[in-house]
């Protein structure tokens, strides 16, 4: 089965990339943005679903600096 | 003594190593290929700095699982010395051998700079042939470097002196929490630091001061023929 | 042969041929070209690969010389220095894709040039750029800046090749065509050189590396060498992505071959494809082959036997081995990760012949693919009037001493070029001795403790000022800061930057530059041992701008980029720009002319017109200059040594004053020629610091006139009060480019 996993910097840990691109928007002219986080997805087939926890804790996130979310069809 | 420098695909870094393992006095250094095991003969392992497997996913995230890195954990949880450096640094923490991660430079660029650096603690066996207090002229070059670890683990490691080097004062070139540039475990027996200390071997390239921190591992090892 | 679908003279003109050109390719066949064979004829036949506006230029450049190892022909030239060592090296563009591009553009051109220095079995030991975007107030110029710093940086610190220098100018000129040339180092033992001459007919060919897929198809044609339209969004698509990753493992696992013997001949593949790499290999080696499109690896299952032909994509090699010796190759492909497939074998035919499974799908002669492509011969004519507008003024024309040193030093030509070099690893492989900023030309340490020295330099609005003289300073600028390390050239690269060649002016521009090239490479004993062409590089007039003939674009300054590598016996004796000691004397060494405003960057800021000509180089003396100041750092009797540059006098005292931490104190200068004297620009000039005896003893034009000291830059002028700069200012001044990486 197909599963998508979400990545993102846990709350509390400072996400420059995630600033640079808040701080870029008003001067193109998109103004009330705030809150802009940037993570990475991951997009895999996976035979046996409940595979997804343990892999992404092992392998595909950091639990301490970054929070994960499944996404299964 | 004999030093084992492990290479992974993308390390860069791993000859500098070798030749700055190299300059202490009766000191050998060895490669140690990522998908070998063997750490045979060696008296510490440093992990070298580069760019191991890209970086892709995670810095350091997928160097740990290799072979060779279980038989580092395996060295390390024995009480084997192992200094990780840059990447290393970053691949010694996804493999929870050293506390805490090291995230993306406050300023998201790469930034290579000759850098002052603070010994906290030179009761390890890290620094112990450095001056407590000494600062120390080595390079950093890395775009993921700023240190980052729970404020109560941070208040353990101050506690337990496992924050081993900081940048100097308005000398931090990453962001890193509290000026950190370097820690052990809570064993003292690993150490991380970002600063390139086998850039700092030749006076000719810029500085001598990161050779004290081979020579302290050297110091109290089984000398070699 | 399938015929069906045979390609028309339409499609080739679409790929870029001529109608004449398509002609001479049916003629050359006997019969008119299928797709594969139109495909592999127009890349062939490119500007990029054929080099036909500029090859009968190309061959009046000096080629041979006492160092060379390896001259023009092979992926990059080579010179013999210290220790029984070869010092492989080469400049290369990657402008057009930086332009649609800017990180992968620049990217993928360090990638490409790392790969031909590694394809000759050298260790690549370091690189060089050499950049020109448009003025940077512009948003678009700091995008390309930023994004093409950044992928420099990528691919260079990823791979662990140390960037030691490079230069970059800000011109209006390269507003909408920007240039990105990258070069290399690399270094071998002379017998684990390989040429990329296929040999031995029988024997197999392996392609390595990363899969092929659809990047840059027709890439070359289309980016590399027509002027582009406003359609660049759409070329995205072909534009490639580099993966240093992939191109760290290339490296090693290419030395590795190399190492084991088991190669025959290696070739890397770049803009072109498998159909340059091949075809070149085979042309070289006086051979044919024969390549089965289907056993190459492909990242998109449907592609088409020219698509796989064409593709560019990054990261891969070609490689000719004995059939005993392919499993042993694979397995250390395998080692190091790398895919690597046989994919063909080297025929007696001098035929390129391309299969897809059992059935040919296309055949041709390799002489006519390679050797036979039309030749063209430029139409000089020197312009009329001036070919550029002048730049904007932005200082007024009577500013004093005090504001004009500032306004330069803070210009976007002569800002500290820090906030881009600290992006780069420049120490990676602990041979840096001197670091950008710490002298001319960068250093690296030679296992025997000698040194080699590097430095890259061209300025396109003085060569656009005068061809000829503008050529000629930029190999005076590479030979003095080499000199300024106590290095002697060991031989140059080119990359020859120009716009439509077709255009009379750029003839004339190309021809002049190509001249001055070839006469100061002479007198420099650099000979000229690999380089670049690219051509029809060309403003283009706003999209939504009125029509005038001021706003039709035109071709961007000519900027004939030189590189040039030199040797000094000594790494421990490598000469540094900046003041040493206290109560050092300052001298102006080499000067046997006063320099001029004219083409200065004081005039440029003053928005002067171009002036039609430069004054000219009594060659023999520049060299003769350059030797004296060589043998003085040699011997270890100066304490600093500077090149006179970009600003002139005062700008290079300060340069010093920054780079050393330490003021000087300059004597009265007569008010009469104050300008000239301090903001006037000319080759030759030095500042130099050390004892008294030491500058005196020089055998040059030589006038003391300063001492090292304090914390301020003092200027005495005859008959009115001294100015000052404390070195906080210089430096706040000097720092202007910070805020563009902020």
């Amino acid at each position: 089965m197909k599963a998508r996993v979400l990545i993102r910097p846990k709350a509390g840990i400072l996400d420059p990339q995630g600033i640079a691109v808040e701080r870029a928007l008003p001067a193109l002219g998109f103004t009330g943005v705030s809150q802009v986080h940037i993570g990475r997805l991951v997009e895999l087939e996976v035979e046996d679903s409940s595979q997804l926890e343990p892999i992404c804790r092992t392998l595909l996130a950091n639990p301490l600096i970054e929070d994960y979310e499944i996404q299964e069809p | 003594m004999r030093f084992g420098v492990v290479q992974f695909p993308g390390t860069c870094d791993d000859r500098d190593a070798v030749l700055a393992c190299e300059r202490v006095d009766g000191a050998e250094a060895v490669l140690l290929w990522h998908g070998e095991r063997s750490l045979d003969g060696i008296d510490a392992v440093v992990v070298p700095g580069g760019f191991s497997y890209g970086d892709y996913l995670r810095v350091g995230a997928i160097a740990r699982f290799s072979p060779m890195m279980e038989s580092v954990i395996a060295f390390a949880s024995a009480g084997g010395s192992v200094l990780g450096i840059c990447n290393g640094f970053q691949v010694l923490c996804e493999a929870g051998l050293l506390p805490g991660a090291l995230l993306p430079n406050v300023g998201l660029r790469f930034v290579c700079r000759q850098v002052a650096v603070e010994v906290v603690n030179a009761d390890t066996r890290f620094t112990r042939a450095c001056a407590p207090g000494q600062v120390l002229s080595i390079p950093v070059k890395h775009t993921t470097g700023r240190y980052y670890a729970p404020e109560v683990e941070l208040e353990s490691m101050q506690a337990h002196g496992q924050i081993v080097l900081r940048y100097a004062p308005d000398g931090n070139p990453n962001g890193s929490s509290n000026d950190i540039a370097g820690v052990m475990n809570a064993g003292q027996n690993v150490m991380g630091l970002m600063p390139h200390p086998e850039h700092a071997v030749d006076e000719l390239t810029g500085s001598v001061d990161g050779l004290t921190l081979f020579a302290s591992m050297a110091l109290g090892a089984p000398a070699r023929a | 042969m399938p015929d069906a679908t045979l390609p028309t003279v339409e499609d080739a003109v679409a790929l870029g041929l001529t109608g004449e050109e398509y002609a001479e390719v049916v003629a050359k066949l006997g019969r008119p070209p299928g797709q594969v064979e139109l495909a592999m004829f127009s890349l062939m036949w490119s500007e990029h690969c054929a080099y036909k506006h500029s090859k009968k230029l190309l061959r009046t450049l000096p080629t041979e010389g006492a160092a060379v190892f390896m001259g023009p022909g092979e992926n990059a030239g080579a010179v013999r220095v210290s220790g029984g060592l070869v010092c492989a090296f080469k400049v290369e563009s990657h402008n057009h894709p930086s332009a649609v591009e800017p990180f992968q553009g620049a990217a993928t051109g360090v990638g490409g040039i790392l790969r031909d220095i590694f394809a000759l079995g050298a260790r690549p030991v370091a690189i060089l750029d050499s950049l020109r975007f448009g003025e940077p107030d512009s948003s678009r110029t700091r995008y390309l800046l930023d994004r093409a710093v950044a992928g420099i940086g990528h691919y260079g610190n990823s791979i662990g090749v140390p960037t030691i220098g490079g230069e970059l100018y800000f011109e209006g000129p390269y507003e909408t065509n920007c240039l990105v040339n990258a070069m290399a180092l690399g270094l071998a033992e002379p017998g684990r050189m390989i040429k990329s001459a296929a040999v031995g007919v029988g024997n197999a060919l392996v392609l390595f590396g990363a899969s092929t897929g659809r990047d840059g198809i027709g890439g070359a044609s289309v980016l590399a060498s027509a002027e582009f339209g406003s359609d660049d969004a759409d070329k995205r698509p072909s534009v490639q992505v580099g993966d240093p990753f992939a191109e760290k493992k290339l490296l090693e696992c290419s030395l590795e071959l190399l190492e084991r013997g088991l190669l025959a001949s290696l070739q890397d593949l770049g803009a072109a494809g498998l159909t340059s790499a091949a075809s070149e290999m085979a042309s070289k080696g006086e051979v044919g082959l024969e390549i089965d499109v289907d056993a190459v690896p492909l990242r998109e299952a449907d592609m088409e036997p020219f698509e796989t032909m064409v593709s560019e994509s990054q990261e891969r090699m070609l490689c000719v081995c004995e059939p005993s010796r392919v499993a042993e190759v694979l397995s250390v492909c395998e080692k190091w990760e790398v895919h690597g497939t046989a994919i063909g074998t080297v025929i007696p035919e001098r035929v390129m012949r391309i299969l897809q499974g059992g059935s040919t799908v296309g055949e041709m002669p390799v002489e006519a693919l390679v050797d036979e492509c039309p030749l063209y011969d430029l139409a000089p004519s020197k312009p009329v009037g001036p070919l550029y507008p002048a730049p904007p003024a932005v200082l007024s024309g009577d500013a004093g001493l005090r504001a004009t040193l500032l306004a330069l030093l803070g210009s976007p030509n002569l800002a500290s070029r820090l906030p881009l070099f600290e992006q780069y690893d420049c120490i990676v492989q602990s041979r840096t001795v001197r670091r950008p900023g710490q002298a001319d030309a960068a250093v690296l340490q030679l296992p025997d403790g000698s040194a080699l020295a590097a430095s890259i330099d061209c300025n396109g609005r003085r060569v656009a000022c005068d061809p000829y003289v503008g050529t000629v300073e930029a190999a005076l600028e590479c030979a003095a800061n080499l000199a300024c390390v106590g290095a002697e050239p060991l031989g140059a690269t080119n990359n020859l930057n120009f716009g439509n060649p077709e255009r009379p002016e750029v003839a004339w521009q190309l021809t002049e530059a190509v001249r001055g090239l070839g006469d100061a490479c002479r007198a420099l004993d650099a000979p000229i041992v690999g380089g670049n062409v690219s051509l029809y590089n060309e403003t283009r007039p706003p999209v939504d701008g009125p029509s005038s003939p001021a706003s039709e674009g035109g071709p961007i300054y000519p900027t004939p980029v030189v590189g040039m590598v030199g040797a000094l016996p000594s790494a421990a004796g490598a000469g540094r720009l900046g003041f040493l000691r206290a109560g050092d004397a300052i001298a102006l060494a080499g000067w046997n002319v006063t320099p001029s405003l004219e083409g200065s960057e004081l005039a440029k800021l003053r928005g002067d017109e171009l002036p039609d000509g430069l004054p000219g180089y009594d060659l023999a003396h520049e060299v003769r200059a350059l030797g004296v100041l060589r043998e003085a750092v040699r011997a270890g009797a100066l304490s600093s040594a500077h090149d006179i540059a970009e600003g002139g006098l005062l700008v290079a005292i300060a340069e010093c004053c920054l780079a050393g931490g330490l003021g000087a104190d300059m004597h009265a200068i007569p008010a009469d020629v104050e300008l000239l004297m301090v903001f006037g620009e000319r080759k030759g000039g030095f500042v130099l610091s050390g004892s008294l005896a030491a500058l005196a003893a020089l055998d040059v034009p030589l006038d003391v006139f300063g001492t090292v000291g304090g914390d301020a830059l003092r200027v005495g002028v005859e008959g009115r009060e001294a100015v000052s700069w404390t070195l906080d200012e210089l430096a706040h001044a000097h720092a202007a480019l910070g805020p563009l990486f902020a």
